[in-house]
């Protein structure tokens, strides 16, 4: 009896310790390019990315399922009522991969040299606020403060893209403070990542983090030869799966297919309202005019794109900002539903009317337009043909042209050459001030009427002083208020058709232990430190 | 001999006939989206199920092919004419005339053909109906199509222009247009026709191409660059063979026209 208690507790303690039995292996991915750098403060592409998160240790984190800010290299910090200032109280006893002790030197190079203008950095961007340098002061043995020039909003988030070098290293290009370090580069081919044996963080039991062995990153754009890989269990993770390839592993391996919910990105029309673009004059005024642009979002079928274009992974949306952002989303807004009669009531507004099954303005035009997208996507090439077809039981005759990315850029940022265009926001921010580059009239980015010397109409001046005023202030429901009346100008009046919001599909491989998917990038790699081997695939490689 | 070529002939021309009759026999018209019902399988309604969007498969190959067939030979007579006209006459006048147009040609057909198809379609107007776009995209493939034409013309020509009765003709006081009429093109007809045919299923496959990048016709029209599509995803095609249906059709007619070519260019 008592042999057989024993025997129970001791099996008792093996399922309590599934990462320690789980502890080893080689976990197997793809990157979809080649990482253009392996400098965590010069990245700007998505592989590059996903190696600094993998590799770079940051003072704060943004958890990516809750969405909270967590302490990471720093224990606590704290920001100054102006936002001008962070202090940051460092965690004691950290190591470079190299054996580097990690003090306030570091933090204080890193900022210095991702501030150097010559360094060219985007992550850098965020952080210049105004006129003047960036300077850091020591306020005791582990505190650190870092002043800016001007106020910057949502400071403290902001240092979750700021990977820590080190400036004491004799390995200053290799040494890190994340869960794994580069050990191998193969052009073209592959990235290997080895365990940092001396990561600080420990799990629960005590025991080192990470507790996988290794991470290889096949470089591999094709998607299809990607999931190919995956359904052979060559691979183990997927981020971004379209739908297609979801379902289709959906209904051979549903463990495997995940949908972590609607995603941050979010797919839109727009139409021309550039004053100076080449396109006739009649059809300009019907772009500037509201009740136009309201009436095509009324005539749009949301419920079908989703359906239809992305298999039922997207949802309808509702306007700017994603459900996904639990924070800075506006659940007073609702997706226009489908209702051709009242976009035809809203079109009669401006003088427009049917002739046997034509639309036509008030001096007799046709209604006709083009919606350009790019090619090669292709649920927006299907999203294009339904509302070709939706459009089209209102009187609206619509060309889908698909050019290749480089001469529609060149069409929609230079030119101003086109009517309509269809494409999609990559959204990995969650707070708003990453999106001053689409809504200030003065910006580069604001789609349909870009880089505007003074605001061409009275929204825009609305939209452009509550951004301002956003940004201006660190109350977070301050903040929120602003943008949320943002949010409901842009859906009243409609400069941007928001159309559906993706759902963030992954694949996961069973063999993979404690993985869990979120909408936030990287997905399904976020607590890669806390990923494990089954047994099987341990031994398999 | 013979047989295997009129049996090519006969798909050709059935191939032909019941794309031509779409209008009448396409249970469906190509662009209705039965919305309920993507991605259908064949059914008694759709005989090769629905596309993405929900539309006829059947429906879309039978228009498909109508446009692809209907065009690739009108793009294969203008390639073939500005052969004739470049390399034919160039190589009729030899010299000087014949080392500048092949000098024309090498360098037509050292240019990155896709890129420069995708060049040329982007700056193309915006606002022209499917119709008219799949028009000017085989327009395009014949205008930009006849280099190896006008290669193989220019060196048939030449070849003439230095025969034993082309210099009895010219010793007869025969010159110029009507030198060139009456005995050089009567002679250049047989290759003449024989880059005609290989044009065609080479502007088919190279539409085909377009399509698949997404450049090819627009949308809501089909064609077989439109509809081959479909095979992009490797992975599906076990599940869904019925998405071959145009890579069958496609590998048909281009066979077709080989068998037909071959057998011409024996009876030549």
């Amino acid at each position: 009896m008592i042999r057989r208690v024993l025997w129970l507790a001791f099996l008792m303690a093996m399922s309590s310790f599934p990462a320690a039995a789980q502890g080893g292996g080689e976990l197997r991915f793809c990157l979809r390019g080649e990482p253009k750098t392996f400098d965590p403060l010069k990245v700007g592409d998505e592989p590059s990315l996903s190696i600094r998160y993998l590799t770079g240790g940051v003072l704060v984190r943004v958890d990516r399922k809750t969405q909270e800010l967590q302490p990471e290299l720093a224990t606590s910090w704290k920001v100054s009522k102006d936002s001008r200032e962070i202090t940051f109280t460092l965690r004691p006893g950290v190591l470079f991969s190299d054996g580097t002790p990690f003090s306030t030197d570091d933090v204080a190079y890193t900022m210095q040299r991702l501030m150097d203008p010559s360094l060219h950095s985007s992550t850098a961007d965020a952080f210049r606020s105004g006129a003047g340098a960036v300077s850091t002061k020591v306020t005791g043995n582990n505190r650190i403060s870092v002043l800016f020039p001007a106020p910057v909003t949502g400071l403290d988030r902001l240092f979750d893209q700021v990977a820590i070098v080190s400036a004491h290293s004799p390995h200053k290009d290799s040494a890190v403070l994340g869960p794994f370090v580069v050990a191998e580069y193969k052009p073209g081919s592959s990235v290997l990542l080895h365990r940092n044996p001396n990561y600080w963080k420990k799990d629960t039991q005590g025991r080192s983090l990470p507790y996988l062995d290794s991470i290889r990153l096949d470089i591999q754009p094709n998607r299809d030869i990607e999931m190919l890989r995956f359904t052979r269990g060559e691979l183990d993770l997927i981020n971004a799966l379209d739908a297609e390839n979801f379902d289709r592993l959906a209904s051979t391996n549903s463990q495997a297919a995940h949908d972590a919910g609607v995603s941050l990105d979010s797919e839109q029309l727009w139409f021309n309202q550039v004053s100076t673009a080449p396109i006739p004059a009649y059809k300009r005024a019907w772009f500037q005019s509201k009740n136009f642009r309201r009436a095509i979002s009324l005539a749009i079928n949301r419920e079908d794109l989703a359906r239809i274009a992305f298999n039922g992974h997207a949802r309808p949306a509702a306007g700017p900002v994603s459900p996904g952002n639990k924070f800075w989303f506006n659940a007073k807004l609702t997706a226009d539903r489908n209702d051709p009669a009242a976009a035809l009531q809203r079109l009669q507004k401006d003088g427009f009317h049917l002739l046997n099954g034509v639309l036509l303005d008030k001096d007799g035009n046709a209604v006709e337009f083009s919606i350009v997208t790019n090619a090669g996507s292709k649920s927006r090439e299907r999203m294009a043909v339904l509302m070709q077809e939706d459009l089209q039981k209102i009187g609206m005759k619509v060309n889908v042209v698909t050019l290749d990315f480089p001469s529609l850029i060149e069409r929609i940022s230079q030119k101003f050459n086109y009517e309509a265009a269809l494409l999609g926001f990559a959204n990995v921010d969650l707070d708003p001030n990453g999106q001053m580059n689409i809504w200030l009239s003065s910006a580069e980015d604001h789609a349909w009427n870009p880089l505007q010397k003074s605001p061409a109409t009275p929204w825009e001046t609305e939209i452009d002083r509550l951004m301002r005023q956003q940004a201006s202030t660190s109350d977070p429901q301050q903040r929120k208020q602003s943008f949320d009346l943002v949010q409901e100008i842009v859906v009243d009046q409609a400069p941007m058709i928001f159309l559906v919001n993706k759902d963030a599909l992954s694949a996961v491989s069973s063999a993979i232990g404690n993985a869990d998917p979120v909408v936030l990038h990287p997905q399904t790699f976020w607590n890669a430190e806390k990923l494990t081997l089954n047994s099987s695939m341990r031994a398999s490689r | 001999m013979k047989s295997i070529r009129r049996f090519a002939l006969a798909i050709l021309l059935a191939v032909a006939s019941v794309s031509l009759a779409a209008d009448w026999i396409s249970p469906a018209n190509y662009r209705t989206q039965y919305r309920e019902v993507p991605n259908a399988p064949p059914s008694k309604q759709h005989v090769l199920g629905t596309d993405s969007l929900g539309r006829d498969r059947w429906a879309r190959l039978l228009y498909g092919t109508r446009v692809s067939l209907t065009l690739a030979p009108a793009a294969a007579a203008i390639s073939t004419l500005i052969g004739v006209l470049l390399g034919g006459i160039s190589g009729y006048l030899g010299g000087v005339w014949a080392r500048l147009a092949m000098a024309v040609t090498d360098l037509f057909l050292s240019l990155p053909w896709l890129f420069l198809l995708i060049t040329v379609r982007a700056l193309l107007p915006l606002n022209v109906s499917p119709y008219a776009s799949v028009s000017i995209t085989f327009l395009i493939l014949g205008l930009l199509g006849w280099a190896a034409s006008a290669r193989v013309l220019c060196a048939t020509a030449l070849s003439l222009r230095n025969s034993s009765f082309v210099l009895q003709a010219r010793a007869s006081g025969l010159h110029g247009a009507r030198l060139f009429l009456v005995h050089v093109l009567p002679n250049l007809k047989p290759v003449l026709l024989a880059q005609f045919w290989i044009s065609i299923p080479v502007f088919i496959l190279s539409e085909a191409n377009l399509g698949i990048l997404g450049l090819g016709v627009t949308e809501p029209l089909p064609s077989w660059g439109s509809l081959l599509r479909e095979l992009e995803s490797l992975l599906s095609l076990h599940q869904e063979p019925w998405k071959l249906a145009p890579l069958l059709v496609l590998v048909l007619v281009v066979t077709s026209f080989q068998l037909v070519l071959s057998n011409e260019e024996i009876a030549t």
